[in-house]
């Protein structure tokens, strides 16, 4: 298998991880699901860190963010495809 | 059933009371914070000890006293250190951490300040200690079932590959260990958050369940709800959790809880620094996420390797438990390699499996357990941490 851009968890994941340094506006990213290693393509919206976030499908503010399959907070704005998800448009519903 | 785990054997120290460490330390143990140079000093004369010295003991009270007491007698009673010396200001609290110590068989004395002095306790302390430290010399390893080592785990400094890569790793590590007999321990109590409906359903039984839930409500309404100005963010999670990618508590607990595996399950649940009673398996320590803290707490249960996942490079050591890290993250391995001690970097790129991880890992379990240096002990890392419930009268 190539080596990934991203890794999602599970199916229901609606962001990903980006497992590579240098990912950058543009890029085609190559995305496995960890869960039974099946593969999907997203395109970068912005240069992405390792490490951070990107959004699967478009998402809009108030939606639940998935991954491990699980609620992990609240967009708090839009994201679209492929856009990065972080602390400017994602929130914890605790505390 | 065997597996093929069942004949791991490793070499350690077997002491009186039947438990086996992997070091073999003599400790001059500060009962209080006044009391820390004398031991400087002890350490400082008889070469191969080694002084902890940490910032409390004074004028503490109820469960925060009792607390001070247990991390002290679990210290000086864990199976890593072979003596210990005991210096305090006054005898009454020294011979009390003397005698938990004893309980153990292992040497242990304890010397007072007061009517004394500094110098002439460092000079019967020291002889003492050359005394110790000789004997623990001709100590002897020798080879020992896989099922008599405890290991605990704490990840930090976390980021998302930890839960993609290092945690799962531990867990992996657990599933096929714990089944042999030994004891593990996860802690963090409020990195749970989000993952506590998961965490909960892991208990061996509802009642343990139940019992861990309130554990950690207690926490979020007695600390968090109490003490917080705003949703902890740059706290939990932290700046650096932040930096790597993680965004909120839950995204963080959820990759925190894959330390655990896929079949584990906790048997019970500790109080901070408390040695297992309930046998054999993993357990739940109530202990904070701060890295010392929370390992100096499980070393204190008894602990004698600990496993630490990291992802941004959390460089933590304990003076007594050699601290094993692990990273998925290879910018993190290619910046701070001296840091690392098992590469699980090739689960993100798929050309490693989960099960080849916990595999690498076991195998470096058994070579520290023999006495290969973790990366933080060839750096000195001895980070020693009480923690403090609340503040001295």
């Amino acid at each position: 298998m190539a080596i990934p851009h991203v890794l999602a968890h599970e199916h229901k994941d609606n962001v990903a991880v980006v497992v590579v340094e240098g990912v950058t506006k543009g890029m085609k990213l190559l995305g496995v699901v960890t869960a039974d290693d099946s593969t999907f393509e997203v395109e970068a919206k912005s240069d992405v860190p390792i490490g951070h976030k990107v959004a699967l499908k478009n998402l809009k503010k108030d939606d639940t963010a998935i991954k491990y399959g699980e609620d992990i907070g609240r967009f708090v704005a839009d994201v679209e495809k492929g856009g990065h998800v972080h602390v400017h448009n994602l929130k914890t519903k605790r505390w | 059933m065997a597996s093929k785990y069942s004949n791991l054997t490793f070499k350690g120290y077997r002491r009186d009371n039947g438990r086996v460490g992997v070091r073999n330390h003599v400790v001059i143990l500060p009962v209080d914070d006044i009391s820390n140079a004398a031991c400087e000093a002890v350490a400082n004369n008889i070469k191969g000890t080694l002084a902890l010295p940490h910032s409390y003991g004074r004028l503490q009270f109820g469960a925060d006293l009792d607390l001070h007491f247990r991390t002290m007698i679990g210290t000086g009673a864990n199976p890593n250190v072979a003596a210990a010396i005991v210096i305090g200001i006054e005898p009454g609290w020294t011979k009390k951490i003397v005698d938990g110590i004893a309980e153990t068989g292992k040497p242990v004395t304890g010397f007072s300040i007061e009517k004394n002095g500094d110098l002439k306790t460092i000079m019967d302390a020291s002889r003492k200690a050359q005394e110790y430290v000789q004997y623990a010399s001709e100590l002897q390893r020798e080879e020992c079932p896989i099922s008599d080592i405890w290991v605990s785990t704490k990840c930090g400094e976390s980021d998302t590959t930890t839960g993609l890569g290092s945690c799962p790793t531990v867990g992996n590590m657990y599933d096929k260990l714990l089944p042999e007999g030994i004891y593990g321990v996860f802690g963090e109590t409020s990195e749970i958050t989000g993952g506590e409906h998961i965490a909960k359903a892991r208990a061996i039984n509802p009642e343990v369940g139940e019992r861990w839930y309130r554990m950690w409500k207690a926490y979020q309404d007695d600390v968090i709800e109490a003490n917080k100005v705003d949703d902890l963010s740059e706290s939990q999670p932290t700046k650096g959790n932040i930096e790597g990618g993680l965004t909120t508590i839950e995204e963080k607990a959820l990759g925190n809880l894959e330390k655990i595996g896929r079949t584990s399950k906790y048997i019970d649940i500790l109080e901070p620094a408390e040695q297992p009673k309930s046998g054999k398996g993993l357990y739940f320590m109530d202990s904070s996420s701060a890295a010392a803290e929370c390992v100096t707490l499980m070393a204190a249960g008894g602990y004698v390797v600990h496993t630490f996942p990291t992802g941004q490079g959390n460089i933590v050591g304990n003076p007594i438990v050699p601290v094993i890290k692990i990273t998925a993250n290879p910018r993190t391995l290619r910046t701070m390699s001296e840091h690392i001690d098992v590469d699980v970097t090739g689960i993100l790129r798929r050309d490693m499996t989960i099960d080849q991880a916990g595999d690498a890992l076991i195998e470096m379990i058994v070579r520290t357990a023999n006495g290969r240096f973790t990366a933080a002990e060839s750096l000195g890392h001895r980070e020693f941490v009480m923690t403090k419930l609340y503040r001295s009268a």
